[in-house]
């Protein structure tokens, strides 16, 4: 009994007042928030990712019985054939996964958290507590998302953009019953977890910078995070009161977005709502939610490819400039969704005008990164090289935004898989090179190891490859007019000489798919196994590598350093080492840049 | 033959992750580990790159030489289908020159200036003359899409009653067309899905009482006299669809509770497209996939696919539900003559309804 009071003491004297429950659990510490933040979306991501191969399977080979269907889909696939209804919730679910659950809270959720305190020179987030109320809503609107798989009549199928009022009958689709509300529930639960989460970094940046640190001194990556956040609180929002509107037109019989409906041989009561309502408040939030992708993904990849080209990112007041003319333009330009949904053509024209307008902010960051490396002394860090890849793919994919932009061009590409090979290049493909350099930049920092630099390697040159070999093909039979979320193109003997693409794209998809059980080995056998970090691996000039590799909570042992340059003073003439750390004081005589 | 290609691919990745391996491991003979970039691992990435700049350039050409003549870029069949087709080409072409300059750019650089220990980086931190350039290029070059495109997206959208197009209404439901002619006065009479009386056979919901309507003509089948501007007023009874007509560059969602409207001005009839020499190729080429397939199936004992012959669609382009990827309806562009020989052979709406 007494030793048992001993060890008891013992324990709580080592701990201190931390318990498992407090450290790994209901954290709040920015930083075991960010792991949290990133094992969930890698979590989701794994399943989103295994969704797309299973509809890419059955477009390639359609309607063959497969084994994997029959395992994973149970009374979906009878024989193991694909089910119509089931193609369309794995696309739906799909994209909900990989635009929310990955690519905004896992990607911003893990970086902003860990990174914004870090560089700014900051001991926590401004509030823990909302901290990790948002981290666990994000889990809870997961858990909820993974729920609406299994119920009876099936998880929502009206496409990741849930358009009423496909969404809003269930006698029009199985999925708008049970499995869209739950679908709806989620996502409101995960707006109120991104709108905590972005209000609190908000503040901490604006708030909590260490001294020296003023705003031009900022990183890229916390530029890039706290526009983000930004744009979070001004789209989220409106989103949010679709789903609440819909809701009600759901439930409670209201008539937002539905009008006028014969369906199953009756009329329905609903009269003056209008689809194209719901379509404008999606959009509102729909298309800044793309810039909320890959804005951090730009600033991370900023950031990696000065420390690794060892030089100073160029225009840096440019990169500034040019993130926040996007954050703008953004928020202006989501009728470009719309062009064909029945609005007002002359909406189409100022759309048309905006959207393009969008193009110069964003040629000015692909120009300012490719000169960035100009002349430098490149570190092929894998976090480089997936740096390099994330500049391919957004310029491959941003190009092809010229013709969807234009009104008119995108009359006959509109819901094509011109589309698909578009978003998934610019913001899909292009947001998770981002996360995936963030990755192998910052793992030392996270987990105080390092990742294998060769599985790192294979991991992004295969991933390369069969990127585009997905993605690159889709554009052109877009254009041969084939539209997007068809079960099985065997309809029509049309398409039929689209048949063999199909494959090989599929077969890309495969290996590409393979290629990331290998990042899922590394990443998690690094964390017990990895070299162990040192405290600056990659020479950097930031804050968060002044920090011991050992976490603590309140980040710096001793006073918070002091900020006296900007980040980017790598081989500055004048200096024995090729970078200088923010923390290093003006040497006399030296100039700061005019930057 | 998809076990075979499962194992196939497996096969594939297998090999690639065990060279790739030996490529790597062959780096880090005689070095410790230390999991950050050496100067080999800096040359061999930066081979990479040269190698990837290559594969994305050969993807390139091997797409537009082997799917390039699938997109119908040449074969519009209206008349403002080759002004998109001619801002399509002049923007695709800009899209690739610049492309291809970018991404030699980026790969080429990140190949030259690959790091080697001793080497140091030049301090070069911004430089506004080229922040201008790179801003004034595209502004330029977008000003001139965007004021094209707009001309062409105004002469499209802006259809004029004055041209007495022929108004045809297209009538969306899960998971079939329907198509409504005004009859002899060109007008369509009324028309609500709340009037709708399947026990009288009114299935679009036309207005009995309204004396437009008498006349109208219901079909599951589009004719389009060649030449003559047409004017689809578009509606759904039940959830979006998008009538996509791929072959006119024409697309518009059917939104319940709404009309929405879009005009065309057929230029080729289906005789003709059916003659033309892409058409006979790629009809050609289909049929011969679809023979192989049919020897496939006969083999395991099913019916053969019957051959493919052209013919104008609409598509649903807007996800409706479970059988999205089946709803179509042909559409014929004919002459005036065979047009009204076949108008003249449709029921009015007054003498289908049942009474």
């Amino acid at each position: 009994m007494s030793a048992h009071a001993d060890t008891h003491e013992a324990h709580a004297e080592h701990h201190h007042k931390e318990t498992f429950m407090t450290k790994y659990i209901f954290s709040m510490d920015h930083k075991m928030i960010a792991k949290q933040y990133l094992i969930t979306g890698t979590l989701m991501g794994i399943i989103g990712v295994i969704m797309s191969l299973m509809f890419r399977i059955q477009i390639a080979w359609p309607e063959e019985p497969n084994v994997i269907f029959e395992a994973l889909l149970g009374k979906w696939a009878p024989g193991g054939v694909m089910d119509a209804d089931i193609y369309l919730a794995l696309v739906t679910i799909h994209g909900t996964i990989m635009v929310f659950f990955v690519l905004t809270a896992g990607l911003s959720g893990t970086f902003s958290n860990l990174l914004i305190p870090l560089q700014i020179g900051a001991r926590d987030m401004a509030s823990g507590f909302l901290n990790m109320v948002s981290y666990w809503l994000f889990f809870i609107s997961s858990v909820i998302m993974l729920i609406s798989l299994f119920v009876e009549a099936g998880p929502a199928a009206a496409g990741w953009t849930i358009y009423p009022p496909l969404s809003a009958l269930p006698m029009a689709q199985g999925g708008s019953g049970m499995g869209m509300t739950l679908w709806l529930i989620s996502m409101a639960i995960f707006i109120a977890s991104s709108l905590l989460g972005s209000l609190n970094y908000i503040v901490t940046v604006i708030n909590m910078r260490t001294k020296g640190m003023s705003m031009t001194r900022l990183p890229l990556t916390i530029w890039a995070f706290f526009v983000t956040a930004i744009i979070g609180v001004v789209s989220f929002p409106v989103l949010l009161s679709a789903a609440l509107l819909l809701i009600m037109d759901r439930s409670f019989g209201t008539s937002f977005f539905l009008s006028d409906i014969f369906i199953q041989g009756e009329v329905l009561h609903y009269q003056g709502g209008s689809p194209v309502l719901f379509e404008h408040l999606f959009w509102f939030l729909g298309h800044p939610e793309v810039y909320i992708v890959i804005l951090p993904a730009m600033g991370i990849v900023s950031e990696i490819m000065a420390a690794n080209s060892r030089k100073p990112i160029f225009g840096y007041r440019a990169m500034i400039a040019s993130i926040l003319a996007i954050a703008f333009l953004s928020t202006i330009v989501w009728g470009h969704h719309m062009f064909v949904s029945g609005m007002n053509p002359f909406l189409g024209s100022v759309f048309t005008f905006t959207t393009l307008l969008i193009a110069i902010p964003s040629a000015v960051k692909a120009f300012n990164w490719i000169t960035t490396i100009w002349k430098g002394n490149i570190q092929m860090n894998p976090a480089m090289v997936f740096s390099i890849g994330f500049v391919s793919t957004f310029i491959t994919g941003g190009l092809t935004g010229i013709i969807l932009g234009d009104s008119a061009l995108d009359i006959n590409v509109h819901d094509t898989y011109f589309v698909i090979a578009h978003f998934h290049l610019v913001m899909g493909i292009s947001a998770i090179y981002g996360m995936f350099a963030g990755i192998y930049h910052w793992y030392p920092k996270m987990f105080g190891r390092m990742m294998n630099k060769n599985l790192g390697y294979i991991h992004f040159w295969i991933t390369a490859i069969s990127a585009y070999g997905v993605f690159f093909p889709m554009h052109f039979i877009g254009m041969a007019g084939l539209p997007r979320r068809y079960y099985t193109n065997s309809t029509f003997p049309l398409f039929d000489d689209l048949a063999n693409t199909n494959v090989i794209i599929t077969v890309f998809a495969l290996i590409g798919g393979a290629a990331q059980l290998i990042y899922l080995y590394n990443f998690f056998t690094s964390m017990f196994y990895g070299k162990r970090a040192v405290k600056n691996p990659w020479k950097s000039t930031t804050l968060e590598w002044t920090t011991e590799v050992k976490h603590i909570h309140g980040n710096w042992k001793g006073d918070i350093p002091h900020v006296y340059r900007w980040p980017y003073d790598y081989s500055k003439p004048g200096h024995d080492v090729d970078f200088v750390p923010q923390n290093v004081p003006l040497k006399e005589g030296e100039e700061e840049l005019q930057h | 033959m998809t076990a075979l290609l499962t194992i196939l691919v497996l096969v594939c990745i297998a090999i690639a992750i065990w060279q790739l391996v030996k490529i790597f491991d062959l780096a880090q003979v005689g070095k410790s580990n230390d999991q950050i970039a050496t100067d080999k691992d800096n040359a061999i990435n930066g081979y990479l790159m040269m190698g990837f700049l290559a594969f994305i350039y050969i993807i390139t050409i091997w797409s537009v030489v082997e799917l390039g003549d699938l997109p119908l870029l040449s074969n519009a069949a209206s008349e403002h289908g080759a002004q998109i087709d001619n801002l399509m080409v002049i923007s695709l072409a800009v899209i690739f020159i610049v492309q291809i300059i970018t991404q030699f750019l980026l790969h080429y650089f990140a190949y030259k200036y690959k790091g080697e220990k001793g080497k140091t980086a030049l301090f070069y931190a911004d430089n506004n003359t080229l922040e201008f350039i790179w801003t004034v290029i595209p502004v330029v070059v977008l000003s001139g899409l965007i004021i094209y495109g707009l001309f062409t997206w105004n002469t499209i959208m802006n259809v004029s009653e004055d041209d007495d197009p022929i108004v045809v209404e297209l009538y969306a439901q899960q998971f079939s067309w329907k198509a409504r002619y005004g009859g002899a006065d060109n007008t369509l009479g009324k028309a609500n899905v709340r009037l709708i009386d399947i026990d009288r056979a009114n299935i679009l919901g036309v207005d009995e009482s309204d004396p437009n309507a008498q006349d109208d003509v219901i079909v599951s089948e589009v004719h389009l006299p060649v030449g003559r501007p047409v004017l689809f007023k578009i509606r759904s009874q039940d959830v979006l669809h998008s009538a996509y007509m791929p072959h006119f560059r024409a697309q518009m969602n059917c939104v319940p509770g709404m009309v929405t409207q879009f005009g065309f001005t057929p230029t080729i009839t289906t005789a003709e497209m059916r003659q033309t020499p892409d058409m006979i190729d790629k009809v050609a080429k289909i049929n011969k996939i679809r023979a192989e397939k049919s020897e496939e199936l006969i083999a395991k004992g099913e019916q053969p696919l019957e051959r493919y012959e052209f013919d104008y669609l609409i598509l649903c382009n807007k996800i409706c539900g479970k059988s999205h990827y089946n709803m179509q309806m042909n559409i014929i562009v004919e002459t005036q003559e065979e047009f009204d020989a076949w108008m003249k052979e449709q029921k009015t709406f007054k003498n289908s309804l049942i009474n």
